[in-house]
């Protein structure tokens, strides 16, 4: 039965084949890196365990889908009013919902979000399937680039910088500006911030938008590149966290840099060992919390 | 005196129930097992549900009473499977179960189903190892095979100049099964297998994988795998210039699902194999328009095979009067199988059914007249070349009586 197996050769890629794998997951690591942005953003501003992230990315990239179906808006718009519808519903959602349990046990805020991830996805998979629907490449980035190593699709590129920028734009708002100051300010001491004028909760809400736009951003991306299916974020989601938790809960600088990271990584793994792909991401998040429990670049609780 | 006649009327009554044996004493009821909710669902999923229940209605009473249908989800693991199969088997009174996709959940089941000596009808899973080393007296492998998959897409694809081949696999028995059946018409074809990639079941990118294939210069890709990850594959494939490189796809198991979500422009020219098509005459058109008004879109061979499966094993049981699953399987293979989707099929001792396959090509957009309009016939293979002869399988049922 296994006289086939002598006729299979295996190749191990020659070194300039591997270049090609590490820019594959370079590009894998940009989305990791955009989606642990935002989840990142979240905790670290509102101590909520977002699970509901996968299901705003899904959402970015539905909003792609029906804008351009059913409106006629293309990519480059879409770019924009995704994020902002799928915000405006999340902040319907945390007005209704998340308010509540601020104040508790992370544990609340994990399953709820848990819960409306669930809800989003069942209607829509209700109503759509799970095979997913095509959602083609704008035509200003189709094709690809021979980079000698690898055909690069043009799409793929485009990914890896504007991720870049957006992570980069990110940090930097939160990090160098004052509005960063004030929502950094706003999490060690709510109370002190709000005497000094400044609307809280207002605040808070626009943060989780905030992140949840960062999702559907992300959605959107993805959208030409895998299938829009409602299942497509719950596919991430895990993965995800699994890099938040390795950069470190609260801290930008590390969601972005350990979702460059954990993509390189998972691309080589996929090179040399491919059945491991779907959990080398935890092995590693397995031995740093070992290591360091707060994560690579987290501030203990 | 009319107070005794009353009560030995009662006590007569209640004698012939208890002698009645617990088996015939329920109704008919149907278990569709299958995924629901992920990268299969569209194939099987809440389809075949509608299915079955289309053939139950169809029946109309059977043993006297209406049958009764029911429904879960194995989340494509074996463990969840089996213990739903055994749930059902023992303590719900669940007659047979059908449809199971995902060939590992399937080969759990037929386990099962072959301890406890009920009936398992495999419509969804692929792996030809379920009428060969796995064969059961108490399961049927319904509408497919990777042995017809291999034999029908493998050979023509070989002979219109696939020589060369790099398969990309889902890592699971499906996969496996597939390839090495492939494997073996292209090795007896004179073609050669360059290499291979094992991929975990449900990802989402093939980018690296995509690259690999490139990077062997196989004329073939050949796609072991099926329902999302197919999508994936292909979409990405044209993202990356695999055609364009020079390479071909051979896309293995592809279901009119995978069609709709991929659209013409991206699947055009791919050849696949299938027992059923829902435009290929007028008594599947007809089947699928019921079925369509139910569903809300036309069948995929699977939800098909499942209204042919459990029509079967009704008119088997309606013919013999009873539920005992060893009688009822004899009639089975007794009674051939005769459905909108099939004309004289058989149920052979190690449990394949032999029926035609046909291979299709995807139309191009301009050739396609609507939606759901996709396939062009290329060849009808007869079930007696499409299948595995039933001695080359190892299954020891077929052994012990030759």
């Amino acid at each position: 039965m296994l006289d086939w197996l002598p006729h299979i050769a295996i190749h191990i890629p020659p070194t300039q084949a591997l270049f090609g794998q590490l820019l594959i997951g370079l590009i894998n690591g940009a989305f990791y890196a955009m989606l642990s942005l935002g989840l990142a953003v979240i905790f670290g501003m509102l101590n909520i365990i977002n699970f509901a992230h996968g299901a705003q990315y899904m959402m970015g990239a539905f909003c792609a889908w029906l804008a351009l179906n059913y409106l006629g808006i293309g990519y480059w718009p879409a770019l924009i009013v995704a994020p902002l519808v799928v915000a405006a519903v999340s902040v319907v959602l945390e007005r209704l919902f998340l308010r509540h349990v601020y104040r508790l046990d992370h544990l609340y805020g994990l399953l709820l979000t848990f819960g409306l991830a669930l809800i989003i996805e069942g209607v829509l998979r209700n109503y759509y399937g799970s095979s997913g629907m095509p959602y083609t490449i704008p035509d200003q980035l189709t094709g690809a680039r021979n980079l000698g190593f690898m055909f690069l699709p043009n799409y793929r590129a485009w990914v890896i910088v504007a991720s870049l920028a957006v992570c980069f734009g990110t940090w930097f708002l939160i990090e160098r500006t004052r509005l960063g100051s004030y929502l950094r300010a706003a999490t060690e001491n709510p109370t002190l911030v709000q005497a000094f004028g400044i609307n809280v909760p207002r605040m808070v809400m626009l943060t989780y938008a905030f992140g949840a736009a960062l999702a559907a951003l992300a959605g959107v991306m993805a959208a030409p590149i895998y299938q829009v299916s409602p299942l497509m974020g719950s596919d991430i989601i895990v993965v995800v966290f699994a890099v938040v938790v390795i950069g470190g809960m609260g801290s930008i600088l590390g969601a972005i840099v350990s979702g460059f990271v954990l993509g390189v990584v998972e691309g080589l793994t996929k090179v040399f060992y491919p059945e491991a792909s779907n959990t080398v991401i935890f092995v590693v998040m397995a031995i740093v919390l070992l290591v360091k429990p707060a994560g690579l670049f987290g501030r203990t609780a | 005196m009319r107070l005794r006649v009353l009560l030995a009327a009662v006590a007569a009554v209640a004698l012939s129930a208890a002698a009645a044996d617990a088996q015939s004493s329920g109704p008919v009821k149907i278990g569709v097992l299958n995924d629901m909710s992920s990268l299969y669902a569209d194939i099987g999923g809440k389809g075949s549900v509608i299915a079955a229940q289309m053939a139950a209605d169809d029946a109309g009473k059977v043993l006297g009473q209406k049958v009764q249908v029911v429904s879960a989800d194995h989340q494509n693991k074996p463990d969840v499977g089996s213990a739903i199969a055994r749930k059902w088997y023992d303590e719900e009174g669940v007659d047979v179960i059908t449809d199971v996709p995902t060939s590992s959940v399937a080969l759990a089941v037929n386990e099962v189903a072959r301890e406890k000596h009920k009936i398992a009808l495999i419509v969804g899973a692929a792996t030809s190892d379920l009428t060969g080393p796995k064969c059961s007296p108490y399961t049927a492998h319904w509408v497919y095979d990777t042995y017809a998959l291999a034999h029908v897409t493998g050979s023509a694809v070989v002979k219109s100049g696939g020589k060369t081949w790099y398969f990309i696999t889902a890592d699971y028995a499906f996969g496996h099964a597939l390839e090495r059946d492939t494997a073996a018409v292209v090795e007896a074809a004179g073609g050669k297998v360059v290499g291979n990639v094992n991929v975990p079941l449900n990802t989402p990118d093939f980018s690296s994988y995509l690259l690999q294939a490139q990077a062997s210069k196989a004329n073939i890709i050949g796609l072991a795998n099926a329902g999302g990850d197919t999508i994936n594959s292909i979409k990405q494939g044209a993202e990356f210039g695999i055609v364009q490189g020079g390479q071909k796809f051979a896309a293995l198991l592809v279901f009119i699902s995978d069609v709709h979500s991929l659209g013409l422009k991206t699947a055009q020219g791919l050849q696949l194999a299938s027992p059923f098509y829902w435009d290929l005459n007028d008594q599947t058109r007809a089947f699928s328009k019921r079925f369509a008004a139910k569903a809300g879109h036309p069948p995929t061979f699977d939800q098909a095979g499942v209204y042919s499966a459990v029509a079967h094993y009704l008119k088997a049981v309606k013919a013999i009067g009873t539920k005992d699953p060893d009688k009822v399987m004899a009639e089975m293979r007794k009674l051939p199988i005769n459905d909108f989707m099939t004309k004289n099929g058989k149920l052979r001792a190690d449990g394949r059914v032999i029926r035609p396959m046909y291979l299709f090509e995807v139309k191009k957009p301009s050739e396609s007249k609507g939606p759901w309009d996709y396939y062009k016939l290329i060849e009808t293979v007869p079930g007696d070349q499409a299948f595995r002869p039933i001695d080359k399988g190892g299954c020891p049922l077929v052994a012990k009586k030759g």
